[in-house]
């Protein structure tokens, strides 16, 4: 009994014979790692420093994302860009966490069976990548990729792009009441499938320096900040209707340079903190 | 000295959790190969969407992890739970519609997938409602299990049980958070969460779906069988307390090295690399326990290739738990992230660690559960066959996971890229080719064992046949 006494013990015996303590124990202990590192970043500043230039897709690039998830795509394409000189030559600035704010789902990826997408926006033509997307090994003869034949041949679903719209804006997205009203009149304009007639209304929409999200904050980029143009234009060279390859090449073309990076400009210690006004 | 007769437990329902879990096993890995064979050979993709490479990912994913993987982890809890608590489950009602739910979710999920129906979240790719349909399954079976055990006619809770218990709370947390989704309709909707915390959350996930499903539960697969398999107690009764209680608390952390040098803030990346490198203690304790539980019936490997498969899953465990570590630190995951290397780590974890065990528990209970197995010979050939497949597959994952990260990272004298992207790709062929045929054999062994289990199933009916006619006739 003395022995007892100056033993370190834990009282493991009585653990495991109640359910209740046990199981209480392991509910308890389990949540600890995700609620300290999930949790945080909600709240602090730096986790997710603003930049200028970010803003919400465009109807008819926001169908075009849901192609890139429909089938697959972050499966074997990554978009997400390592501070590495390799990949600063191969593919280019580093991918800020800003620059995926507005993506629910995040499409970063896990794996590079093909190169890095997070920049490839005006890389190619948009000729190039119906090509591609149609044929793979007719401009890369290396590729595994898969040959998407339907891309061209299926006409964009849209009946669901207002309730995409809708449903991101109530999860945050500074989508405004306007931009959801002519999401149709928006999505032919960028197709021109509406012989030009959208496309000022388009381009005044998303190509601005405010934008106000759920919460009313009005985010005000510098008034000397341009943001990048939109392409607007027929992506698979076919203006008589809107298909999914021009959804998909729109969205493509619109990857990684919404953001401005200037030489000589560390985007993670001058930059963040003061980029735009609330 | 048993207080309870085994018929009074209920074998039913792991009966059904055996049977669909070898089929799904055989599914599952038929899939993964098909895949492996499409990044071998493009052609394969047939130019169907519905077969195109992308959208069929998830269905072997899908199926070898929650199908075959998820059937185990039923079959096995219902039948120690029941043996280890000397007593009747709960709800035998409940544990059915468990089963069922299960069922039904996976085939809609795999129904949905070649639609491309997708939340895009990698091991979590069924929709909103097919998340619902599995969640409800996944509370029934975790509620049955607790009830029992809350009914136990021993005074002890067995080791084996609180690992089962740690994987039900943490997947429920898991899958519920990282399922948390707007629906746009039933074929459509979007995570809840964005961007950086969208990547943490879905990591939290990912690993805890390796962490808890496929480690905690399939220890407690591990803690069960390799004991009663090889008729000795378990080595160390103090390593699996401390193991069991630093494995609960350590894998949670561990998520964030899946996004080493990615846009999360870097006190996260290093908190994830840090708990990586610790979590090797109560790995490799899990995995000394489970060897040194089989020291002394050493003899036994000459003659029983089911305790075959528990060592040379445990040897796996040991080395899969080394490596994933060793991944973790910046400096190597900035080598071995994005490229085949990752695939190659989780398949020495898949098919080495949780198949290997999963089909030595399976045969383990098919013989408890009917009759001895129609043939060990077969049993042999398939632990054989298994592992030259997984041998094969790992290896060339390796190689060409290494090749490319080094191929990428290529500069010449002149400070130019080496490699073009396309390179790269073209030196992975042979890889491939060689991972299909390693994931083929996989397949074919699982082939030869539902074989043996139908084969075992219909002595175990002509028996009962038999018998029925001589109780008949008395």
């Amino acid at each position: 009994m003395s022995d007892h006494k100056f033993k370190l013990s834990i009282p493991h015996d009585n653990i495991e014979r109640n359910l209740g303590l046990l199981a209480t124990f392991v509910a308890l202990l389990v949540a600890v790692g995700g609620i300290v590192e999930i949790v945080p970043p909600y709240y602090l500043d730096d986790a997710e420093p603003a930049v200028e230039g970010v803003r919400p897709y465009t109807p008819l690039e926001l169908e075009g994302y849901a192609i890139y998830r429909k089938e697959g795509c972050y499966l074997c394409h990554s978009q997400m860009i390592r501070p590495f000189r390799d990949e600063k030559e191969r593919y280019g600035h580093f991918s800020l966490a800003a620059e995926s704010r507005y993506d629910h789902n995040y499409v970063w990826g896990s794996k590079r069976t093909g190169p890095d997408l997070a920049r490839v926006g005006t890389k190619y033509t948009d000729a190039w990548h119906v090509q591609h997307l149609i044929q793979p090994t007719s401009v890369v003869p290396e590729s595994v990729m898969p040959n998407y034949v339907w891309l061209e041949t299926n006409v964009l679903d849209t009946s669901k792009t207002r309730a995409r719209m809708e449903a991101l804006r109530t999860l945050g997205v500074p989508y405004e009441q306007g931009d959801i009203d002519n999401w149709e009149a928006d999505l032919k304009a960028q197709a021109a499938a509406d012989d030009g007639a959208g496309e000022d209304d388009l381009r005044a929409r998303y190509e601005r320096n405010t934008w106000v999200n759920k919460n009313g904050d009005v985010e005000q980029w510098t008034d000397s900040f341009k943001p990048t143009p939109l392409n607007v234009r027929a992506f698979d060279a076919d203006a008589s209707d809107v298909t999914e390859m021009d959804a998909l090449v729109a969205y493509l073309q619109s990857r990684g340079n919404m953001v401005h990076f200037e030489e000589g400009v560390d985007y993670y210690h001058d930059k963040f903190g003061q980029p735009y006004r609330k | 000295m048993s207080a309870v007769s085994h018929q009074e437990y209920d074998y039913d329902i792991v009966k059904i959790c055996v049977i669909l879990g070898i089929a799904m096993g055989l599914v599952g890995t038929f899939f993964g190969t098909f895949i492996a064979s499409q990044l071998a050979w493009p052609a394969l993709n047939l130019d169907n969407p519905y077969l195109s490479f992308g959208r069929f990912r998830p269905m072997h994913t899908n199926t070898v992890i929650f199908a075959f993987g998820g059937y185990l982890l039923y079959g096995s809890a219902f039948y120690i739970v029941q043996r280890t608590c000397h007593v009747r489950i709960w709800s035998s009602k409940l544990a059915w519609a468990a089963i069922w739910l299960w069922l039904i979710g996976l085939v809609c999920a795999l129904l949905t997938f070649p639609l491309g129906m997708t939340q895009g979240k990698e091991y979590h790719e069924a929709e909103w409602w097919i998340d619902i349909i599995l969640a409800l399954s996944w509370v029934l079976y975790s509620l049955n299990f607790i009830m029992t055990i809350k009914n136990r006619r021993t005074s002890h809770i067995y080791v084996a049980l609180w690992f089962y218990l740690g994987m039900m709370f943490m997947v429920s947390y898991i899958f519920v958070f990282n399922g948390m989704a707007l629906p746009v309709d039933m074929s459509f909707s979007y995570s809840a969460y964005a961007g950086v915390h969208d990547a943490m959350v879905q990591w939290w996930w990912g690993h805890n779906a390796v962490g808890f499903f496929l480690t905690a539960g399939f220890l407690g697969v591990m803690y069960y069988f390799v004991p009663k398999h090889v008729g000795r107690p378990i080595f160390s009764y103090r390593l699996s307390v401390i193991h069991f209680w630093s494995i609960m608390y350590l894998y949670v952390w561990v998520g964030a090295h899946h996004l080493q040098y990615t846009a999360i803030p870097d006190w996260t990346q290093s908190l994830g690399a840090g708990m990586s490198i610790a979590l090797i203690f109560p790995s490799w304790g899990g995995m000394i326990n489970g060897m040194m539980t089989m020291s002394g019936s050493w003899h036994k490997l000459r003659t029983d290739p089911i305790m075959r498969f528990m060592i040379v899953a445990l040897a796996f465990y040991g080395m899969s738990t080394f490596e994933g570590p060793l991944m973790s630190i910046k400096s190597v995951n900035a080598l071995s992230h994005y490229t085949d290397w990752t695939v190659g780590h989780v398949h020495s974890g898949a098919l080495g660690w949780n198949a290997m065990i999963s089909v030595a528990a399976l045969y383990h209970m098919i013989t408890h559960l009917w009759r001895p197995i129609y043939s060990m010979k077969l049993v042999n050939v398939h632990f054989w066959i298994h592992t030259v497949g997984a041998v094969l597959y790992i290896t060339a994952m390796w190689a060409s996971g290494v090749l490319q990260g080094l191929m990428w990272r290529a500069f010449d004298d002149y400070g130019n890229l080496v490699y073009t992207f396309a390179d790269s790709v073209a030196a992975m062929h042979p890889f491939y080719a060689m991972r299909a045929i390693g994931g083929a054999l996989v397949t074919v062994g699982f082939g030869i064992m539902l074989y043996n289990l139908i084969k075992t199933l219909q002595a175990a009916k002509a028996e009962e046949g038999q018998q029925s006619v001589a109780t008949a006739s008395v």
